[in-house]
């Protein structure tokens, strides 16, 4: 039996964790619960911001957390563009081609991040890469912990965005009564893009977030997406709270049953918890009824 | 065009056609709404009424036809800017957001218009409908249906309209509910609120309106005087049973 400390350790480094994922699984339940359509070019868009994390630092110096001023509104202007200009038109009004669209979106963006970084894995070398912060017996990475602050922050900024500003009600009221909001003047098209563009933000900052504790390859982004997916569907497909709750459980999933079962068995408590959730509570956590 | 628009209409429809796929619902409807009227559209279902306000508020675009609101051209304007002239359709069904509390479905109502008024406006029509006022921090969706109405016309008038379509105030009412709605209806037009009531409750609408159109098959196959439509025997025989 493993000392509490330990499990404690886990838990917490599952929740650090948990966080980011969370973020990631924002933009997600972000995209689905108001435009009603998976995003397939989730994973891909977040290595794009990996690697963009990764060039400003190694070609320019720029510290990742630092690069969020700049990568945060590039993203969200490159979803918006993606969703305004590609997305959408593409889409000829009909799900099934937003599928398609963003699939082959992210076809193209993985490929093209294949042919010019290759298949290579590579890191970024910060100073405080390695730093501990100890916490009486715990000791616990500091870049971690800086994730699940940022994590939390961006989560409860978009919140706040969604509840209290007139964009964000605009952006609920598209997500439920799309007629109704276009005859109360509020352009749906713009209110997707915009919401679009507020899911890739939310790739950029966790992508700053993960670089200084993980690697980029032009494949990385898919294994958080799958894990992403998870969060959402546990947490309700469109709840913001749910998607942030959501991933701190499934972070500390992962980490007590790696802990229990050895570091590469993690992952199986995640999809069994994924498995129960489908079976017991379909709509998830928060989702509303279908 | 312009001889109609000297005489003053708000709302000039001629020649409406309008459909989806390769069917014409609207085969050619004129329409006129003066300043400070209420004109009720009448019909029973599918002769093309809600197509009409779709095409009105720019949902959908009309094959032929013209559409001129306050002089200017509305043939297809998108639904953004006919909502920026004060043209403002208060939908079939309510369609308000059932996820956002009362208040800020009221505040989305002047998202395009009127926002710079919002507080007093707000303030007038909680005057109009205190259940609302009430109710002001409820989720939408938790409301009764006359209480979703009154929300849905609400938000109508959020916009400061010019013109206020109402589509089917009184469906799913009780007959209680639906004495109350048209006495509502009533009370904002007493204002000088120019209305296009559209409603398959031809005695109620007949007796609120000021002019009045039958459609039938995508037609107006009458058009006149409320008062007179009401005595119409064509019209008591189809509509009222007698």
């Amino acid at each position: 039996m493993y000392s509490p400390a330990i499990i404690f350790e886990a838990v917490l480094n599952g929740l650090m964790t948990g966080a980011v994922y969370a973020l990631i699984a924002l933009g997600l339940t972000l995209v689905y619960g108001v435009l009603h359509i998976i995003n397939f070019a989730h994973g891909a868009l977040l290595t794009a911001a990996m690697f963009a994390v990764f060039v400003l630092h190694v070609a320019f110096g720029i510290d990742p957390y630092l690069s969020i001023l700049l990568l945060a509104p590039l993203f969200f202007a490159l979803g918006y563009g993606l969703q305004r200009f590609v997305i959408g038109p593409a889409s000829h009004g009909d799900d099934q081609n937003i599928l398609l669209v963003t699939l082959g979106l992210s076809i193209l963006i993985e490929n093209g991040l294949l042919a010019v970084f290759r298949s290579d894995t590579r890191t970024i070398d910060v100073p405080y890469g390695f730093n501990v912060v100890e916490i009486g017996p715990l000791l616990l990475s500091q870049p971690k912990l800086i994730g699940l602050a940022g994590s939390v922050a961006v989560a409860i900024l978009l919140w706040l965005f969604m509840v209290r500003t007139d964009t964000g009600k605009a952006i609920r009221a598209v997500a439920k009564e799309r007629l109704g909001a276009t005859l109360m003047g509020i352009d749906v098209a713009h209110v997707y893009a915009i919401t679009f563009g507020l899911g890739c933000a939310c790739l950029a900052v966790a992508a700053a977030l993960l670089m200084p504790s993980f690697y980029v390859n032009p494949r990385v982004g898919n294994a958080f997406v799958l894990v992403a997916f998870t969060i959402v569907v546990l947490g309700g497909m469109g709840s913001i709270a749910g998607a942030l709750i959501g991933g701190l459980f499934i972070g500390m999933v992962e980490s007590v049953s790696g802990l229990l079962l050895g570091e590469s068995l993690g992952q199986i408590g995640i999809f069994l918890i994924f498995i129960l959730v489908l079976l017991l509570r379909p709509t998830g956590l928060f989702g509303a009824k279908a | 065009m312009s001889e109609a628009g000297k005489s003053g209409a708000l709302l000039e429809v001629s020649g409406l056609v309008a459909g989806y796929g390769v069917t014409d619902v609207l085969r050619g409807v004129d329409l006129r709404v003066a300043p400070g009227e209420i004109v009720a559209v009448l019909g029973s279902n599918g002769v093309g009424k809600t197509t009409l306000n779709k095409v009105l508020s720019g949902l959908i675009r009309p094959r032929a036809g013209n559409i001129r609101f306050d002089g200017a051209d509305i043939t297809r304007a998108t639904p953004r800017a006919i909502v920026e002239a004060g043209l403002i359709h208060v939908p079939e069904g309510r369609k308000i957001f059932s996820n956002l509390e009362v208040r800020d479905n009221l505040d989305m109502g002047c998202f395009a218009r009127g926002r710079a008024r919002r507080e007093p406006n707000r303030e007038r029509i909680y005057s109009i409908f205190p259940r609302l006022k009430e109710r002001e921090k409820q989720l939408a969706g938790t409301l009764s249906g006359g209480e979703q109405q009154m929300l849905a016309i609400g938000r109508g008038l959020m916009a400061e309209p010019r013109l206020l379509i109402l589509d089917e105030p009184s469906l799913g009412l009780s007959p209680l509910l639906v004495e109350e709605m048209f006495a509502l209806i009533r009370r904002i037009a007493s204002e000088g609120l120019a209305i296009l009531l559209v409603e398959q409750n031809v005695v109620q609408s007949l007796a609120l309106a000021d002019h009045a159109s039958v459609l039938e098959n995508g037609l107006v196959a009458l058009a006149g005087p409320a008062k007179d439509l009401a005595a119409d025997p064509g019209l008591q025989k189809t509509y009222l049973g007698l």
